[in-house]
């Protein structure tokens, strides 16, 4: 029923006959016909915009929105300015592709040029691309970019996201590599395991900062044990921390990356999000996908262009380090006005309120008889306490229109706390589990 | 036009966030940062300015003509836009109870049952982000596949000359050689040299059908059948999916594993380069290699990124897919093939088709002669169209076409659209005898003419710097 | 199109001239002029093994990437770093920019004299 095709029956006869053919069938003479679909499809009927509407909406309404959410975890609810939810909604921005003819991209590519100029700034690296699909393939590409013929041992922190050491692994076992993953010791990456592990044959060493559980890694330490090994040096980094954190450059990083998410997009039950990319200039031409750059038109006037892209697979094919092409470009987008609308107080000013309402929650929670945070390190907006059924608590939280922490390991539960929850969210959070632990 | 940088005026700021309501907490010196990043400092009238004048720079599907090949840059419905902002998918956070998140599972539980039907597979994961994510992951399951059984000696995979850049790049990616086969004078796979090829270390052959140049390989099950036979599994490269679904299944074509693009085939939006969402599917007995979420899902597979995909883009692939239903699916394929033959059509007797005979959703013309009489490429062809308010079709591919432009009209545009890009390419053929010049340096009327990219490249310049 | 009489050249479009015993590797005018304009050169580390007939870097155009193949097996004694900045010296004085340097040179592929490798460009067109 529901149809996006502006030609009539009457214009489509008219076309038929300007091929040459009698019916559409025709058109598909070259397809074998035991192999044709003789019968309708199985699946339902089409339907009209307004029936579209409702069936979807039906499905939204079974997933549960929480008033207030404490849960991180490589998903972060942000406050998310409502100029950077309109101006997305563009149409020529969702609409168009990959700026390939520049002279009627220019807008896209200097939203990318701008974006990769925050990146730079924000990570104080020397060049950034237009990014990749999250954090998680981000690291995975930034390992590859390190392993030559001689080293190809990958070495990723044991406190980086789950998801982010799989997808590590995935891309090792692509190529047939070793990763390894170093060990933990109270909540951040062991350095006497790690300088143990760091052979002649590693490339590189991933570290998440602040790490899974929230704590900040002794970042600058671990760096320089690294690069003594001749090894290179991958952070990954909480965006929003960074305008307040030591830059993973001034942390002797070779390759800076992140997830993109916590920069105005929405949690989205995973997705979209993007991979933000960068890296010193000696990495440059090994950095993947698109890349944007500055140059001029024939009469001298300021242009932008896809650049450097030899390095690319459909240039280089089989010997290309990546395989990508399309990338998260209306997510590059927003997170760049994201930036531009915080600007650099408003962005600091996110990160410093996150941290403070993390303090605040994990100080009050820890008031509470059975709690106390796991780890003793410094932390962000994240942090691990112990605490006995945490199952129950959980649950009483989740009836108050609260999302609690996550569960990790046996009796841990990881908490995040943003800009968005206020004092008196927080408050109603720890009373309810003071009130089920009491019990 | 001024970079955002250039705007910024220091102070300047949009009012967003409250006070802080609890005390604050600072970093400890050693964790600081030494000086604040250089974002802009705006006002929200500044930045609503500055990304509207962005947008006026930017053609879009909504601004005309996309006749991008490969790409099938159909209508985007806005419906699918604001079904994927509901605050019951946009909203949810990815690793909250299962039990709060029975939508999302519906969601991706009927867009693989109905992506299922529609390609012929028996499982499918949404897990990657694009469509070369997708042939990652599809290749990955060949791999596991060939692990598991023990047969460490498959190291090659097989890749026709007329592939896109992505299928070998994404067979190293794997770890596997590639062996790259030559078309026949059809375009199609040349079944001797197919022959030659597939041997004991055979682990697979990538194709898209119908093929880079729009032709439906008829060969397609002796293809699928040789590889079999050999010994290896047959990669469906999902990107021309659009000419054939509803009409002929991969699945029911001989392949064993699949990805697809939901951005082309099944109308989410480019994104400008971006998001997309590349599902793979895949038969019954490759279901235990599909790559999980360690911590969304179960742990113990592979996985190849965060979470469980862009959800937000398999929203709109969903709510695509309930409008079209049945009928519309088939009936898309049938309209991007007809767009195709006719505007094909148009164009014959002036432009010379690469294969001249019927095409799937796209065709390739060759422009060798006008080059060798007029001197006027396909560059200055498809420059020249960017004057017309057309975007120009995809330039120099495939490969083994010289003096190529792929057009790919899609369905959702309607036979005026199509006679007027005709007429304005016929038009351009014209010119191309009486000023060539007038080509060679297009376009005209542009906020830029053609930038220069040795320049670009030879000393990058990949971000703004206070002067 | 020049072809120095002084220097042998491989099929693969490579130079090649013995300097005080060390091999020295560049491209020829006529592999520059197919290239276009070079952008950058991806060029190997002092100390590496290269094998005759084997690729031991790449030159980038804007659009096209093209191995380069050493001529010769040998180890590499020096690189010219100065093309990492000034990559279009190899359109502008193809025989002036060498790439590489090789030394303990133990064999080579065939190698053509001026007339030959002319000859040679001429059919390839």
């Amino acid at each position: 029923m529901g149809s996006y095709i502006p030609s009539t029956g009457a214009q489509r006869k008219e076309m038929l006959r300007a091929v040459g053919v009698t019916g559409t069938r025709e058109l598909f003479r070259d397809v074998p016909e035991q192999m044709l679909l003789h019968e309708p499809l199985k699946i339902p009927h089409g339907m009209s915009e307004l029936d579209v509407s409702r069936a979807m909406s039906a499905m939204a309404e079974k997933n549960r929105v929480y008033a207030t959410v404490l849960r991180g975890a490589g998903s972060y609810d942000h406050y998310i300015p409502s100029i950077v939810k309109y101006i997305p909604a563009k149409e020529e921005f969702f609409t168009a592709y990959t700026p390939y003819q520049a002279e009627m991209s220019q807008g896209l590519l200097q939203s990318i040029f701008e974006y990769q100029t925050m990146i730079c700034e924000l990570t104080g690296m020397d060049v950034s691309n237009a990014s990749v699909y999250d954090g998680a393939t981000a690291a995975a590409e930034a390992a590859a970019m390190c392993r030559d013929r001689r080293r190809r041992v990958t070495l990723i922190s044991g406190a980086a996201h789950p998801d982010t050491i799989n997808t590590v692994r995935t891309y090792c076992y692509g190529t047939g590599d070793e990763l390894c993953v170093v060990p933990v010791k109270d909540g951040k990456t062991d350095p006497e395991a790690l300088k143990k592990m760091l052979t002649a044959e590693v490339a590189s060493f991933y570290v998440q900062q602040p790490n899974f559980f929230g704590q900040f890694e002794d970042a600058e330490a671990l760096g320089q044990a690294v690069h003594e090994a001749g090894a290179q040096y991958i952070m990954g980094c909480n965006p929003i921390a960074l305008a307040i954190m030591k830059t993973p450059r001034a942390c002797g990083a070779d390759i800076a990356v992140g997830e993109g998410q916590p920069l105005g997009l929405p949690m989205g039950c995973g997705g979209p999000y993007l991979g933000y990319m960068a890296a010193t200039e000696k990495m440059m031409r090994k950095l993947p996908g698109r890349i944007v750059g500055e140059t001029t038109d024939h009469d001298g006037r300021r242009a932008y262009v896809l650049s450097l892209q030899a390095r690319e697979q459909h240039i280089r094919r089989e010997k290309a380090s990546s395989n990508i092409c399309s990338n998260e470009a209306l997510c590059a987008l927003t997170a760049g006005l994201y930036m531009a609308t915080m600007g650099p107080d408003g962005m600091a000013q996110a990160a410093e309120q996150s941290m403070a309402k993390a303090h605040y929650l994990a100080k009050e929670l820890c008031a509470v008889p059975g709690v106390e945070l796991a780890y003793t390190g410094e932390y962000f907006h994240e942090f691990v306490t112990r605490m006995p059924r945490h199952g129950e608590v959980l649950k009483a939280l989740a009836e108050a229109d609260i999302l609690g922490g996550l569960p990790v390991g046996e009796d841990g539960v990881l908490w995040c706390a943003t800009e968005k929850v206020s004092r008196a969210q927080l408050d109603k959070a720890v009373s309810i589990v003071k009130e089920v632990l009491a019990k | 036009m001024k970079l955002i940088f250039e705007k910024s005026v220091p102070g300047r700021r949009c009012t967003i966030l409250p006070a802080c309501d609890v005390e604050s907490v600072s970093l400890p010196d050693s964790l600081r940062r030494d000086e604040k990043p250089a974002l802009p400092e705006m006002s929200e009238t500044d930045i609503s300015r500055h990304y509207t004048e962005l947008c006026k720079q930017v053609h879009g599907v909504n601004c005309g003509f996309y006749p991008l090949g490969s790409c099938t840059m159909k209508y985007n419905p806005r419906i699918d836009e604001e079904m994927a902002a509901l605050p019951g998918f946009a909203g949810v956070h990815p690793l909250s109870p299962a039990e709060d998140r029975v939508g999302m599972r519906q969601v991706l539980d009927t867009a693989s049952e109905y992506l299922c039907e529609i390609t012929g597979m028996d499982d499918m994961t949404f897990q990657p982000a694009a469509g070369a994510h997708g042939e990652f992951t599809g290749v990955l399951l060949i791999k596991q596949y060939h692990d598991a059984r023990g047969d460490k000696k498959r190291t090659k995979i097989i890749v026709p000359d007329s592939a896109h850049g992505t299928n070998p790049a994404t067979a190293a990616m794997c770890g596997f050689d590639v062996v790259n086969i030559a078309s026949g004078p059809d375009g199609c796979v040349d079944l001797d040299a197919l022959r030659a090829a597939l041997g004991e270390d055979t682990a697979g052959l990538m194709l898209t059908n119908p093929n880079t140049v729009g032709i439906f390989d008829k060969n397609i099950l002796e293809i699928t059948r040789l590889v079999h036979e050999a010994g290896g599994l047959c990669y469906y490269d999902g990107a021309n999916l659009n000419a054939v679904m509803g009409i002929v299944r991969p699945g029911d074509m001989g392949f064993d594993c699949i990805h697809m693009n939901l951005h082309k085939t099944f109308a989410t939006p480019h994104g400008g380069g971006g998001p997309g969402a590349g599902a793979v599917g895949c038969k019954a007995f490759l279901k235990e290699f599909l790559p999980h979420s360690a911590l969304a899902e179960e742990p113990g597979h592979l996985q190849v990124r965060s979470f469980q995909g862009n959800f937000l883009v398999v929203v709109r692939a969903l709510a695509y897919l309930l409008a079209l239903g049945r009928e519309g699916i088939p009936e898309a394929a049938e309209n991007a093939v007809l767009n195709a033959n006719y505007l094909m059509a148009k164009l014959k007797g002036t432009y010379t088709p690469a294969y001249d005979r019927l095409c799937m959703h796209e065709f390739v013309l060759d422009l060798s002669d006008l080059k060798k009489e007029t001197g006027v490429s396909a560059l200055d062809v498809a420059k020249s169209l960017i004057d017309e308010g057309i975007h120009p079709p995809t330039m120099y591919f495939p490969l083994i076409v010289h003096e190529a432009l792929m057009l790919e009209p899609t369905e959702t545009e309607g036979p005026e659209t199509l006679d007027h890009a005709a007429e304005v390419l016929r038009m351009l053929y014209k010119k191309a005898f009486e000023d060539a010049e007038a080509m060679h340096t297009a376009p005209h009327n542009m906020p830029i003419g053609r930038p220069d990219e040795v320049q670009a490249a030879r000393k990058p310049v990949l971000r703004w710097k206070q002067a | 199109m020049l072809y120095p009489a002084e220097l042998r050249y491989s099929k693969s479009h490579e130079w090649v001239k013995v300097e005080d015993g060390v091999t020295v590797v560049g491209i020829s005018d006529f592999a520059q002029n197919a290239l276009g304009d070079v952008v950058f050169v991806n060029l190997p580390a002092e100390g590496d093994s290269v094998t005759a007939g084997d690729a031991f870097g790449d030159v980038e155009s804007v659009k096209a990437v093209s191995d380069l193949v050493s001529p010769v097996t040998g180890t590499v004694c020096a690189v010219n770093e100065d093309l990492l900045d000034a990559p279009e010296t190899l359109n502008s004085d193809p025989y002036g920019a060498w790439i590489i340097k090789v030394e303990t040179v133990e064999g080579s592929e065939e190698l053509l004299d001026a007339a030959a490798y002319e000859a040679f460009c001429s059919e390839e067109g």
